[in-house]
């Protein structure tokens, strides 16, 4: 009996003995990693990391190949989450008091300032980095042989931040936000426009209908301030953050990221990465597979360029981390020395002069000052839908994940480049010297000018033009490369001007010395 | 009772019929459920201000003078023949248009009017309103924003 007892207390005693080695070791479930097979491990067993293969290729590695653009807008995302959850914890989404708690948080709450600075830097990094993510996957040729949807995921991720950049300028109850939420609401009730000069207005008022489910009212008010938040904090972080976990799903079962089918590691890159102990057991080419096997389409780099490829533990996970650091770092420099603006207080009976949308819609806008409908819905669908149809119009298999699928496209895009630079640059001067429709007829019915503005007149210019290319070279991929460049110029250019060369009431200043001072 | 099998390229199956009646009720509930969710977000009420708002008497409006109703977004002005009142709301995207030597401009998108209103440049698709005013039973003037009259139908004092 007693020798029992002894062994029951002793068992315990011993198990408290061990407790940090059997504690710690229910964490660090694989060991350490100083063998291939517990860094395989590693990343099979951790729930976080499983969202990576045990083994990466080598290109996926090459900075020169990626450019870490996907990355940074995830980490960036995180930062957003991250400082929105904290600034929740001041703002308070009321007429009376939201724009007193967003200058509590940035006078008074302790590195308030910095964590909205950091939040809406982060935001607007987004668009940028998402763009440039974008124009990665398509001159490398990569939204094809599989992962078409995954491209039609990535325009939604387009769309979805620029939404959520959208709501959050609308919440601090500013000149801005006020302002903004008039513009948003009416470009929502602007089909109008096209229903209006069909006489349809009467029988399916779209337009309005839209614009009052939105704003809760007829005007923005504090209903409108409620809804534009719970889209703003609730509903499209949590549809992004699912659709994100669906993009990274996507290219697991794409068979991660494209590579040259021919593909050579060059000196470079292997000086990059820590190649595996042994080759033979698990790393052969001859690896077995379980259920995944039944999975259709491409699963993990099955048997394809196992030579080239390396323990994802731990070469991409210190890429990843050296990544976030780089991001973290720039955000908060960033938010240290520059502060997000803060006009003053909403004030219904004065719009500001010019009224200007941040930086990325300033393009939009510029459109929109030629037709409300066509700038604010039309054009942007056009867009949207062109992005999204590239993949099925352009299906050449070949020279997928080679930078402007080699020599040709290169030229082709600098010749877009420019093409483009001088036509639209050309539309836009006339436009601006000469005016447009309305200024030579006022009399012109609305739907002529809906139908016939510079902004469709650009768009159908960029149309003619890849169908230009895609005759004169034989390849879609080609035609796809010209419209895409200039999609992102126009892009560019469009936004320079609304930016840059647009003073009050939307005159043409080559400077903002120039504006009149009122 | 013939069997099935004969009866299969006319008659519906049992197990047909079911399969297709469960999915479109599920369908028809799903869509019953939408419907409620956009008539759920459609206020019933908006709590705004009336859209009739007083002026006061036609003594405040002498000849000539261009008086402005910033709250409402109006314009009231004053000629010879009597008082008009034109809506400040910029027919493109709802921005105010402030009054220049030449009509109206809007500061938003640059759209630009005459004096009476009608659009001579930029994006906007109709012409400033022209608001209906009235008088009301005390003698003051009304003016009612969500009523629009043909542009020229100027309110006689006299």
């Amino acid at each position: 009996m007693s020798e029992s007892r002894n062994s029951g207390i002793g068992v315990l005693a011993d198990n408290l003995k061990s407790i940090w080695c059997s504690f710690a070791g229910s964490f660090f479930r694989a060991g350490k990693p100083t063998s291939d097979m517990s860094r395989a491990a590693i990343m099979v067993n951790n729930f976080f990391l499983h969202i990576h293969s045990v083994k990466t290729h080598i290109n996926s590695l090459r900075p020169g190949y990626t450019l870490g653009m996907g990355l940074i807008s995830m980490f960036l995302c995180l930062i957003t989450v991250g400082s929105g959850v904290a600034l929740m914890v001041y703002y308070n989404p009321s007429l009376e008091n939201a724009y007193n708690s967003v200058k509590d948080i940035n006078f008074v709450v302790f590195a308030g300032r910095l964590i909205r600075n950091a939040h809406k830097w982060a935001g607007e990094g987004m668009i940028v980095f998402v763009f440039l993510h974008m124009a990665r996957v398509f001159y490398t040729n990569s939204y094809k042989s599989g992962r078409e949807f995954n491209w039609l995921v990535g325009v939604v991720l387009l769309g979805l931040t620029f939404m959520l950049n959208l709501s959050g300028y609308l919440l601090p109850w500013d000149q801005l936000s006020y302002w903004a939420l008039v513009i948003v609401s009416n470009i929502m009730q602007s089909p109008k426009e096209l229903t209006d000069s069909l006489g349809l207005t009467k029988y399916f008022d779209v337009g309005s209908f839209s614009k009052e489910l939105f704003l809760a009212g007829l005007k923005p008010g504090k209903e409108a301030l409620t809804r534009v938040y719970l889209l703003h904090v609730v509903f499209l972080p949590v549809i992004l953050l699912v659709i994100i976990g669906v993009h990274f799903w996507r290219i697991r079962k794409d068979g991660g990221l494209t590579k040259p089918v021919n593909y050579a590691p060059k000196y470079d890159d292997i000086q990059y990465v820590i190649a595996p102990d042994k080759k033979g057991g698990i790393f052969t080419p001859n690896k077995t597979y379980g259920l995944m096997e039944l999975a259709k389409g491409k699963t993990p780099a099955v048997n394809i360029d196992v030579e080239h490829s390396v323990l994802s533990w731990p070469n991409l996970l210190i890429a990843e981390a050296a990544v976030f650091m780089l991001c973290m770092a720039g955000v908060i420099a960033y938010s240290y020395y520059i502060d997000a603006p803060l006009k003053e207080l909403a004030n219904p009976m004065i719009p500001e002069n010019p009224a200007k949308a941040p930086w990325y819609f300033l393009g939009l806008q510029e459109l929109l000052s030629y037709s409300a409908f066509m700038g604010g819905v039309g054009l942007p669908t056009i867009a949207l839908l062109g992005l999204a149809l590239i993949p099925f119009l352009d299906r050449e298999k070949d020279k997928v994940g080679i930078w402007f699928s080699g020599k040709q496209g290169k030229g082709v895009a600098i010749e877009a480049l420019i093409v483009g630079t001088i036509v639209l640059v050309g539309l836009m001067a006339a436009v601006i010297a000469f005016g447009w429709f309305r200024t030579w007829w006022p009399d012109i019915p609305q739907i002529v000018i809906t139908f016939i503005n510079p902004g469709v007149i650009w768009v159908g210019f960029m149309i003619l033009w890849a169908l230009f290319v895609t005759g004169r070279t034989g390849s879609t991929r080609m035609g796809a490369i010209a419209l895409f460049t200039m999609f992102l110029l126009s892009y560019l250019i469009l936004t320079y001007i609304g930016t840059e060369l647009r003073g009050p009431n939307w005159a043409f200043y080559w400077s903002k010395s120039q504006w009149p001072a009122h | 009772m013939s069997s099935e099998a004969q009866h299969k390229d006319t008659v519906i199956t049992r197990r047909e019929f079911i399969n297709v009646a469960a999915i479109g009720a599920a369908f028809l509930s799903l869509a019953a459920v939408f419907a409620g969710l956009f008539r759920f977000l459609k206020p019933k009420v908006a709590y705004e201000e009336s859209t009739k708002f007083k002026i006061g008497a036609a003594d405040n409006f002498p000849v000539g003078v261009v008086t402005k109703f910033d709250e409402k977004g109006v314009f009231v002005f004053s000629s010879e023949d009597g008082l008009y009142a034109i809506s400040c709301v910029c027919t493109h995207l709802g921005c105010l248009v402030t009054l220049t030597e030449a009509g109206f401009d809007c500061p938003c998108h640059g759209s630009k009017f005459n004096k009476d209103g009608k659009v001579v440049g930029g994006p906007a698709p109709r012409a400033l309103p022209w608001l209906q005013i009235s008088r009301s039973v005390d003698g003051s003037l009304e003016v009612d924003t969500a009523k629009e009259v043909s542009a020229g139908t100027i309110f006689k004092i006299a």
